[in-house]
């Protein structure tokens, strides 16, 4: 059985314009210790996926539909009692800003001693301690005194190992970590990204790495899930989706990188932007800017074809690949 | 292109700038061993930085944050005057010219800011905000000229010229974006700033904005002074890069010789930290210890702290900028002994 099972999730938000669905038809499964990243654009519903496994959407959204199946309990059917238990002690989540995320009134060590006294009975002092090992995991230098400091006095890197100090401290089997080193300069990133694979691999914690870094999502997952416009348009092992992505907009997204274009040339640009959640239009949510488009890509929803070891959304998998074959084979007559 | 027969279009020479954190008058009398004494704390934000910036390039200014690339453009626009030093553009100084005076150079520098939800006025409409600059800059035109100038220029940047009467609020961030890049266009410059123009947008958006920033510098021979943290851009966008850490110029390079062989060691741990889609395991150069407060500069290179070739003489002298093999310029004690 996987560790988290998603099936059928729906988010919707109502709005004083009528309700839009914010999440539709997401299905995925993470099993212990792998390393999953879901990719796309702002408003695709990246972090709302995030937020919905442990149902911390509110009002006025929520879950309207599927479940999450987590060691086979559903999250969404949980008890705010039940649920308390499974939030922050099982599957943790780390925030992208850590100012935002650290309470400015409690010093480090507070709030780390607060959270495992929340989850354990154990005393102050062995919480003391355990909050002091963490710190060292997470490489802070001199953590006796950083407990005893208040999160301004730290610098944006240093206030994030510490979000993820927090994040390990009950040993998770699940972290969510939710765009987090967008706010951090590309040094403090490349640091806190090996960080956290480091400690997912040692202590085989499963994460869930939500960004639009395609970069980030290559160097840390094994797997990676492709969003637009509130649906999971492809996933697949991360090497298969960087190296041949098979859905349009993937392709267009990892051609849109610069470091894929010849320096000084034009970027391979994707027409258009993505629609707002109200207007999204009929069939492919992605046809207005699709090259391949066709007249069943505007009116029939594409399901999940098999292409290889990704499921991809697009009625021209099948077309695309039968005129690579065909080229190929052309190719290969003309050679002979 | 050989850059070092073109000719200069603006230039900074040996420019400081530094912002009391001190307060007011009153903030900063303090009661010290009986006396009230006038105390004064400053940022350092950018210390002794020298740069050309040729006609026809586009130069990107590359560091992390905090570093001073934001207050060298602001410098550069005269949005902020320096402490000390000059900036000259086409040959004449301006940092020291009164509003009136300066009017024709703003013709001439325009700015691209980062955040386009931030930068354009949202009670006005988009041809009311387009208009202005051009009706200002350009006092004995008719009202029809403006609107035929400023259609023309929407439909240049890709923005339907009938969505003049929309707000900003009604278009989405990259449109913004190209809504900025119109208003700067508008009034005919020569020179462009732009101040990370593209760090709020998303991948797909971002090369749109970028193939209309190239597109416009080959229609309008613009120079560009390209502020940004994003390197991949940067080795797509720049012909040279200047790479800039608190508040001094490390290295300074075409950009060809910058990614291929990066000399200052803090170039070196930069480039080695953009996350690739090609390699399996980040192999970052680490750096120890974090960058040190613009408050209390240390003595010496100001890399000294974090630097892993850092030997006596970096402690305690400041390294100056020398010229490399490769065409660019470098402040370093240990390329310039041969260590590194």
């Amino acid at each position: 059985m996987a560790l988290l099972e998603v099936n059928n999730l729906e988010v919707s938000f109502g709005l004083r314009s009528g309700g839009v669905k914010a999440l539709r038809d997401i299905n995925f499964k993470l099993d212990r210790g792998e390393r999953i990243g879901v990719v796309g654009e702002s408003g695709a519903g990246k972090s709302v996926l995030g937020f919905s496994i442990l149902n911390l959407i509110s009002n006025p959204g929520s879950i309207t539909g599927g479940e999450i199946l987590f060691e086979g309990k559903n999250l969404s059917k949980l008890s705010a009692g039940e649920l308390r238990s499974v939030r922050g002690n099982r599957i943790s989540m780390i925030f992208q800003d850590p100012m935002m995320t650290l309470n400015p009134v409690l010093t480090v060590g507070e709030q780390m001693i607060e959270c495992l006294m929340a989850h354990r009975k154990i005393r102050k002092e062995d919480a003391r301690n355990i909050a002091l090992q963490k710190l060292k995991q997470v490489y802070i230098p001199s953590p006796e005194t950083r407990l005893d400091q208040y999160p301004h006095e730290l610098s944006g890197g240093m206030r994030q190992r510490i979000v993820i100090a927090i994040g390990l401290l009950m040993d998770p089997d699940i972290i969510i970590a939710d765009e987090p080193t967008t706010a951090l300069d590309v040094t403090i990133q490349a640091e806190i990204m090996e960080l956290m694979l480091e400690l997912c691999e040692r202590n085989n914690v499963a994460l869930i790495l939500i960004t639009h870094d395609l970069g980030v999502v290559s160097q840390v997952t094994q797997r990676t899930i492709v969003m637009y416009a509130g649906r999971i348009i492809e996933q697949g092992p991360t090497k298969e989706i960087i190296n041949d992505a098979q859905h349009p907009y993937t392709q267009g997204l990892m051609n849109a990188l610069p470091q894929m274009a010849v320096p000084g040339a034009r970027l391979n640009q994707i027409r258009g932007a993505m629609p707002p959640l109200q207007r999204i239009p009929t069939g492919c949510a992605f046809n207005p800017r699709c090259d391949y488009v066709t007249e069943t890509c505007k009116h029939n929803l594409p399901g999940f074809t098999e292409s290889g070891s990704c499921l991809v959304a697009c009625h021209m998998v099948a077309e695309m690949k039968r005129e690579a074959a065909q080229a190929a084979s052309l190719a290969q007559e003309v050679q002979s | 292109m050989n850059a070092q027969s073109q000719e200069t279009l603006v230039q900074l020479d040996d420019i400081y700038k530094k912002f009391s954190i001190s307060g007011d008058f009153l903030d900063q009398l303090k009661f010290r061993q009986g006396r009230i004494v006038r105390e004064q704390e400053f940022v350092h934000a950018i210390n002794g930085v020298s740069l050309e910036v040729k006609r026809g390039e586009a130069l990107c200014v590359v560091g992390e944050s905090g570093c001073g690339k934001s207050t060298v453009a602001r410098t550069v626009m005269g949005l902020l005057n320096p402490s000390q030093g000059s900036v000259h553009y086409d040959g004449q100084r301006i940092d020291n010219l009164n509003d009136r005076a300066l009017m024709p150079y703003r013709r001439k520098m325009q700015m691209i800011f980062q955040n386009p939800y931030a930068s354009l006025n949202p009670r006005m409409t988009i041809a009311q905000t387009l208009q202005e600059p051009v009706a200002l800059h350009n006092p004995g035109w008719s009202g029809q000229e403006v609107r035929d100038k400023v259609a023309e220029v929407m439909f240049s940047v890709g923005i339907d010229p009938s969505w003049g009467e929309r707000h900003p609020h009604e278009f989405s961030g990259g449109q913004r974006q190209r809504i900025s890049i119109a208003r700067a266009l508008a009034v005919g410059p020569e020179f462009i700033v732009a101040d990370e123009p593209i760090s709020a947008l998303d991948v797909s958006i971002q090369a749109q904005v970028l193939n209309l920033m190239m597109d416009a510098q080959e229609k309008h021979n613009l120079t560009y002074l390209f502020i940004t943290h994003d390197l991949s851009v940067v080795e797509h966008f720049g012909t040279r890069v200047a790479v800039m850490y608190l508040g001094s110029l490390c290295e300074l390079a075409p950009t060809k010789a910058l990614f291929s062989t990066p000399r200052h060691p803090y170039s070196q741990a930069l480039l080695s930290a953009i996350p690739r889609l090609d390699d399996n395991r980040p192999q970052h150069i680490k750096l120890q210890g974090e960058v040190p407060t613009p408050v209390n500069l240390p003595p010496g290179c100001v890399f000294h702290g974090r630097c892993p070739h850092v030997n006596d003489r970096c402690k305690r002298e400041i390294p100056q900028l020398i010229a490399t093999d490769e065409g660019g310029q470098v402040a370093c004690h240990g390329v310039e002994e041969g260590r590194i």
